[in-house]
């Protein structure tokens, strides 16, 4: 009973060692992956960074609005988080791919996964930036015109381009993502028709002298405009 | 020629007809039915009386008209006008036409014109409006003569005006181009103007016309063109300015057209405005200005109103073109009332040159900056009609000439923000 027992936990010590002999080549490959992948997005991060210096990303993101959002979240510069953002996506990666290497049953397809998600990530990413810069333009244009129109409360004008754009942007995101896509055209759908339910009401009911008011300044023009100003040439 | 391109092989084929002339006569069209007749009538007169002995062309380039301009045009004959003009040519004087696109555009018909001359070796050209409502004989000669007489290259027109009307000359376009580029002409952006037919060949081989923002304010760019290139300017008086448009909605086109073709010219033209120190006046034929005092219904309560609401809601706009202190100043002077409210000449300057600053920059758009130039424009209009009021044409002379003294002063500071730039 004795041998049997000690020859059990031999046979037993015998395998761990045998796996974990096993197994220690590649921890050692998943730990170099590791620090390969940390070399390489750094400098994938510094490359980046100075790549978004260059070509003045923070001014970009500055019309677009994006960098307020930042400011507000106490966040650093947009260039920042971006390089940041690559460096630990890129690292990620690396280490993800060391993972898979030690074989473990059920990370694989896990993995795998993350890496089919990466594109709609950045393609999302794409959206939402280019989306912000199209929201900061137009709702820029729309607020100049409100006031060289002389129409009242153009912020609000304004602000609603702003958020009709911005709602159509994120439920362009949300689809690309892949998140909750039916949830999001119904909360899209249901938004976007309140908003302009909303706005012909306030507009045609509550603003009924403003819109005549409006109305007859765009389509009918009277001699009295004439004499408000002079010629400016 | 490249510039044959730009030229339908009808039109080159009337040209051909034509050959080569001394005169010709540029009339741009869109829609003038009602006037372009005894405008070209006008005209020949001018010519026959002005130049009887030289071979001249009255080109007209139309932008799509549909009430039969181009037909008027060129229906008028010779014999028309010799009763009236009581002098007989000596040569043919041809009236063609050409349709140039089916929408009017200004840059497209100067092209055109330019491109004509070039190829009928023109020596002198004369570019006149149909708009012009009191267009006169006289004015060919006026503005022909010094380029086919004296070699000048460049006659830019100057008006009797009223001292309230084209605000944007001389509160910005004037001083501006004055202090800048160091020459004092009083309407550098005109519908009416004279060129030599070597600086139009040199202006049509500029690289201005592929950038069709630039093409709105192609007679700004040629004026501009000329001083750079150190051609000879002068000035000649035509008399009085009548507008048909007097709309004061047409602002912010009317800003894209001076302030904006002027601030997109500078970047460019840095290396010769930087050196320039001072102004100097440009020979001038007649009067250099004289000024109309008869009383203008202006309503000034608007303007001040619409000033204070820009300053109000564009102030996240001003702050990407402004520097703190000149918005926190115009966010001060938005709060005072009507009879305290007082925009100051430097203070005008300082924006200006901001504006122009930032335009060069590119801290937001481009069209979007001058936009946002037109409430406080407003203000400063509402501050020169108040200031000016009761002025004589003396006065408001002294004014302008005040205004063009701080814009000259201030130059360094604009040259400062240029060289900061990042």
């Amino acid at each position: 009973m004795r041998e049997m027992i000690i020859s059990e936990l031999s046979q037993a010590l015998h395998e761990i060692a045998r796996g974990f002999a096993h197994f220690l080549p590649r921890l050692i490959v998943m730990l170099i992956l590791a620090f390969v992948g940390w070399v390489i997005a750094y400098l994938v991060k510094a490359v980046l960074r100075s790549l978004l210096r260059l070509i003045k990303f923070d001014k970009l993101s500055e019309n677009a609005g994006a960098s307020q959002l930042l400011t507000k979240a106490a966040l650093p510069s947009a260039t920042e988080v971006l390089s940041r953002f690559v460096f630990w996506v890129a690292w990620l990666g690396f280490v993800l791919l060391g993972v898979n290497v030690l074989g473990i049953l059920g990370l694989q397809e896990q993995i795998a996964r993350f890496f089919l998600f990466l594109p709609r990530l950045f393609v999302a990413m794409f959206i939402m930036f280019f989306g912000l810069l199209a929201a900061g333009f137009f709702s820029r244009a729309a607020l100049l015109a409100g006031v060289n129109a002389n129409l009242p409360s153009p912020r609000v004008l304004s602000l609603a381009v702003r958020s009709i754009i911005i709602v159509f942007v994120l439920s362009v995101v949300f689809e690309e993502l892949g998140l909750a896509e039916q949830t999001m055209l119904v909360a899209f759908g249901i938004a976007f028709g309140a908003l302009m339910l909303g706005l012909a009401i306030a507009f045609g009911i509550g603003g009924r002298d403003l819109a005549q008011r409006f109305l007859e300044k765009r389509f009918v023009r009277e001699e009295k405009d004439n004499e408000d100003e002079p010629s400016p040439l | 020629m490249a510039e044959e391109s730009v030229l339908t092989d009808d039109f080159l084929r009337q040209l051909m007809n034509v050959g080569e002339v001394d005169i010709l006569v540029g009339l741009p069209t869109h829609n003038n039915a009602k006037t372009i007749g005894s405008i070209v009538q006008t005209i020949q007169i001018g010519i026959l009386r002005g130049f009887p002995r030289e071979r001249a062309v009255i080109i007209n380039v139309d932008g799509g008209s549909r009430d039969g301009t181009p037909e008027l045009v060129t229906g008028v004959t010779i014999d028309d006008v010799r009763p009236a003009s009581n002098v007989y040519a000596l040569r043919t004087l041809h009236s063609i036409s050409t349709k140039y696109a089916n929408s009017p555009a200004s840059g497209v018909a100067l092209r055109t014109i330019l491109a004509a001359a070039e190829l009928l070796r023109a020596k002198a050209c004369v570019v006149l409006s149909p708009e012009s409502s009191n267009i006169e004989p006289e004015w060919v000669s006026t503005l022909l003569g010094p380029i086919y007489r004296d070699r000048f290259d460049l006659v830019t027109p100057t008006y009797r005006r009223h001292k309230f009307e084209g605000l944007l000359i001389t509160n910005l376009l004037y001083p501006m181009t004055r202090a800048l580029y160091g020459l004092r002409i009083r309407e550098a952006y005109s519908p009416e103007f004279a060129f030599s037919g070597r600086l139009g060949s040199q202006f049509l081989g500029q690289n201005v016309w592929n950038d069709g923002t630039d093409e709105a304010a192609v007679e700004l760019r040629l004026t501009l063109a000329a001083i750079t290139g150190k051609y000879r300017i002068c000035q000649s008086f035509l008399g009085e300015k009548l507008h048909v448009e007097r709309r004061g909605a047409d602002l912010v086109p009317a800003l894209r057209q001076t302030a904006g073709a002027l601030f997109s010219a500078l970047d460019a033209d840095f290396p010769v405005w930087s050196v320039v120190a001072g102004s100097q006046s440009a020979p001038t034929t007649g009067a250099d200005q004289e000024v109309l005092l008869e009383p203008l219904r202006v309503n000034r309560k608007r303007l001040r109103e619409m000033f204070s609401i820009g300053v109000s809601e564009l102030e996240s706009i001003f702050q990407s073109i402004l520097s703190p202190s000149t918005l926190a100043e115009l966010q001060r002077i938005a709060r005072l009332g009507e009879e305290d409210f007082h925009y100051p000449a430097e203070l005008w300057v300082r924006t200006v040159y901001e504006f122009a600053a930032s335009y060069q920059k590119g801290v937001i758009s481009r069209d979007h900056i001058i936009q946002a130039l037109a409430p406080l424009f407003r203000g400063r209009a509402f501050t020169f009609l108040t200031e000016n009021r009761n002025a004589s044409g003396a006065d408001v002379e002294n004014n302008i000439e005040g205004l063009c003294l701080e814009f000259e002063r201030l130059k360094p500071y604009l040259l400062q923000m240029w060289k900061s730039r990042e």
